[in-house]
């Protein structure tokens, strides 16, 4: 038909806007348990770095430090160096395992409690409350023109946003040096270049991530929860809407006056409005769900204004609600924590910490090293005996001065000295002293006979004081 | 255009498509996304503009800041000369007879005598500094011309038998065989009694003939009991040490055509620095001696 051609309906956009929570206030017994939560885990974060813990006054006294200049870990009364990462590896694979244990246990709830992204976003949004108002408030003020209230309350969240997230990024750095030396180089300009690029870093991704990025770090970024979809099994707690309970939705009056045809859930929404991820519980388990159960406080609040049992909408397995389906009494979740695949993992979880903890009660607090000579890998002297040279490494890991013998075994005849002594003065031992908390080399020299034949020896490491202890290092003597 | 297809569960349009039954969302990208990819290109743009990017005829394009890597090189092997300046400017105020006295800055002289051997001496006397035939091992007690901190700082400086440095150590020891001091026989009778006075050889008649000759020819430069002379560059004949071999035929070699190595004098090419900085690498190799009478007990011998 000429002249009526069809328009193409227009395109869907390629991208799409992000759609703007606004959680509502609620209280209720989840709520509190993530106020709990917030202030403790906030409360380590900013604070650990200002405990204080006498090492004697060789080392640091701060609790909790990493200490890259001088390659040291501090952490209460446990000193870790470099060589001795595998602690911190350790740690890590806890860490790791810890997880997988958490979400074996009691699903998300390292998601809805505990990860950074989850406790600023909640930080933020109560920003949020505290500058514009609760959900109506904000959503009143997000479709209001742009005017100078609205610019005003917008420069004090954002001002607030950024003094967070500062504070933020300036507690980060406190962990790798003394926490109040840092403080006063910090604001007099005299702190080093990748402090001040560290908290303009963390300031920025906080600001960005807590403010503005919030749920869409769960839904999009981070790889966490995927991993988590395929770990959910139907033996994992997940916050579950009991539509066999609610639905079909009805209100009270419906349902009083036909009574038996209505289910529980009154459709009040509020499970939604609370959402901090903006999804809605009663379609099920999903993606967007961080199990933060504040949807549980909100219906639970509503039931119990309605006189009906709490727990419409609870945490649940799809086992149990399977059972519960079919007419069966609800479980106690301690009965559903305790599954092999749990104990599985806290059994990997224990063994790797309590081999972490065997191998820092026995660990050595002194060490020894030789490295050989290779080039040349002997010498012969005027007199026509034989020399060889070792780079030696006497190591004090332990807070005081040690006074420590090098002894020569396993080759009769052959004596030793070393760079800052004679030759004259040879014998089969040495003594140093090493500083406090340092690693003291030494070149050591060992002379043998003329003719002597290339022969195994070792030196031994002994500490002459009180506590003692003994390590040896076996090498070789070469020979023409 | 016109067939448009919604999916039932999601209420998203698909693609079109469909294979076997699958059929592919037309999900949008969250729009962040798109805002992080065009931050991306603005920070190539500023990138392109600010450093060296765009290849062109000629050379790429400059960058307004102006940086190059060989400028990052220029400049950080500037700001390390000038942490090395520390050192250098303390080695030129010490005498190298004085270093012992400043543990610490003979520990960095010794660090860095180690690298600038490696650049100037390894060629000759080896990585290890252990020499080979003709080459002295540095790493031993025998030394010709003395081992003592002052000593090997001359010797470096002025080189060994080296043309065109007046203050160089100067030697010569005479072909005796070559130039019909000796003759064949007396040569051989001369290397039996060196040999023998380090107890490589036994005593036996060609060592009594060769001591007479060695009293007559070769005690005025090494020695009567033939322990050699350190101001002439005359090798210890009596120690387990020997430059060119100490085999029979080596020995007598040595006296029938002279060896007389060169060395060359590094102070025409090395600074002072640099040269104290070799000094006190070679004297901490083993064979290092104490500096004469000056030196108050340079460090003190623990048991």
């Amino acid at each position: 038909m000429p002249g009526t051609e069809l328009k193409a309906p227009p395109r869907p956009s390629l991208y799409a806007k992000r759609k703007a929570v606004y959680p509502r206030q609620i209280d209720g017994r989840f709520r509190r348990f993530k106020w709990l939560i917030m202030a403790l885990t906030l409360g380590v974060y900013y604070l650990t770095p200002w405990l204080r813990w006498n090492r004697g006054p060789y080392a640091p006294n701060q609790a909790v430090l990493i200490d890259l200049a001088h390659r040291r870990f501090y952490m209460f009364a446990i000193e870790i160096w470099p060589q001795e990462f595998y602690f911190v590896a350790g740690l890590l694979i806890m860490a790791g395992i810890g997880l997988f244990l958490i979400t074996s246990a009691v699903g998300r709830a390292w998601c809805g409690y505990a990860c950074p992204q989850t406790v600023w976003t909640d930080l933020y949004q109560h920003v949020d409350r505290f500058i514009d108002g609760d959900r109506n408030a904000q959503m009143k003020l997000a479709a209001a023109p742009w005017g100078p209230a609205k610019i005003a309350r917008r420069a004090a969240k954002w001002t607030i946003y950024l003094v967070i997230a500062f504070w933020t990024g300036g507690a980060w750095i406190m962990y790798f040096a003394d926490a109040p030396t840092l403080t006063w180089d910090f604001w007099h300009g005299q702190a080093a270049p990748i402090a001040y690029a560290t908290v303009a870093v963390l300031t920025g991704t906080t600001f960005w991530l807590g403010g503005f990025m919030r749920e869409q770090v769960c839904i999009y970024m981070c790889p966490w929860p995927r991993i988590q979809s395929a770990m959910l099994d139907e033996k994992s707690l997940i916050v579950t809407y009991k539509d066999w309970r609610g639905e079909p939705r009805g209100s009270a009056k419906a349902a009083a006056a036909k009574p038996g045809t209505i289910g529980d859930c009154v459709d009040c929404g509020l499970c939604t409005a609370v959402c901090p991820t903006g999804i809605d519980i009663r379609e099920g388990s999903q993606i967007g769900c961080i199990t933060c159960a504040l949807c549980i406080d909100a219906c639970d609040r509503v039931m119990g204004q309605l006189g009906r049992p709490r727990g419409l909408i609870d945490y649940a397995t799809l086992e149990d609600s399977e059972r519960e389906r079919a007419g069966a009494a609800p479980r106690s979740h301690l009965q559903l924590i305790w599954h092999p695949r749990t104990l599985i993992y806290f059994g990997i979880w224990s063994a790797v910490g309590l081999g972490l903890l065997f191998l820092l009660g026995t660990r050595q607090h002194l060490a020894l090293n030789v490295s050989k000579d290779r080039n040349p890998p002997y010498m012969l002297l005027s007199d026509g005996s034989v020399r060889n040279a070792y780079a030696v490494r006497l190591r004090n890991m332990e807070g005081r001065p040690r006074r420590f013998e090098v002894s020569l075994q396993g080759m009769p005849g052959a004596v030793m000295w070393s760079d800052d002594s004679d030759r004259k003065a040879a014998t089969t031992t040495l003594t140093r002293t090493v500083a406090p908390d340092q690693t003291d080399s030494l070149r050591v020299y060992v002379a043998a006979p003329p003719h002597s034949q290339p022969h195994k020896l070792s030196l031994t490491l002994r500490a002459l004081d009180a506590e003692g202890g003994t390590i040896s290092y076996a090498t070789r003597f070469d020979a023409p | 255009m016109a067939n448009k297809h919604i999916d039932e569960a999601t209420g998203t349009e698909t693609v079109g498509h469909e294979w076997d039954g699958i059929e592919e969302l037309n999900t949008p990208l969250p729009r962040w996304w798109l805002l992080t990819f065009i931050a991306c290109v603005i920070w190539a743009l500023v990138y392109v503009v600010l450093y060296p990017a765009v290849p062109m005829p000629g050379g790429a394009t400059q960058g307004t800041m102006g940086w190059t890597s060989r400028g990052q090189l220029a400049a950080e092997t500037k700001a390390a000369e000038a942490d090395r300046k520390v050192v250098v400017d303390q080695l030129n105020a010490t005498a190298i007879e004085n270093l012992p006295a400043n543990p610490d800055l003979m520990k960095k002289a010794i660090a860095g005598g180690k690298a600038a051997f490696r650049v100037h001496c390894a060629a000759c006397h080896g990585a290890g500094a252990a020499g080979s035939v003709g080459y002295p091992n540095l790493n031993d007690d025998d030394w010709l011309w003395g081992g003592d901190l002052k000593t090997l700082e001359t010797t470096i400086t002025h080189g060994i038998r080296y043309p065109g440095d007046a203050q160089t150590r100067q030697s010569l020891m005479p072909s005796f065989g070559r130039d019909g001091i000796l003759k064949a026989d007396q040569v051989a009778d001369v290397a039996a009694y060196v040999r023998s006075l380090s107890k490589l050889e036994g005593p036996s008649a060609a060592t009594g003939r060769g001591q007479a000759l060695f009293a007559a020819n070769c005690v005025a430069c090494h020695g009567a009991d033939g322990k050699g002379n350190r101001t002439l560059g005359a090798p210890n004949l009596t120690d387990a040490i020997w430059l060119y071999g100490s085999s029979s035929e080596q020995v007598q070699g040595s006296i029938t055509v002279a060896h007389a190595g060169v060395m060359p004098a590094w102070g025409g090419k090395l600074d002072g620095a640099t040269i104290k900085m070799l000094t006190a690498y070679v004297h901490s190799l083993g064979g290092g001696e104490a500096s004469p009478a000056a030196a108050p007990a340079a460090a003190p011998a623990k048991p």
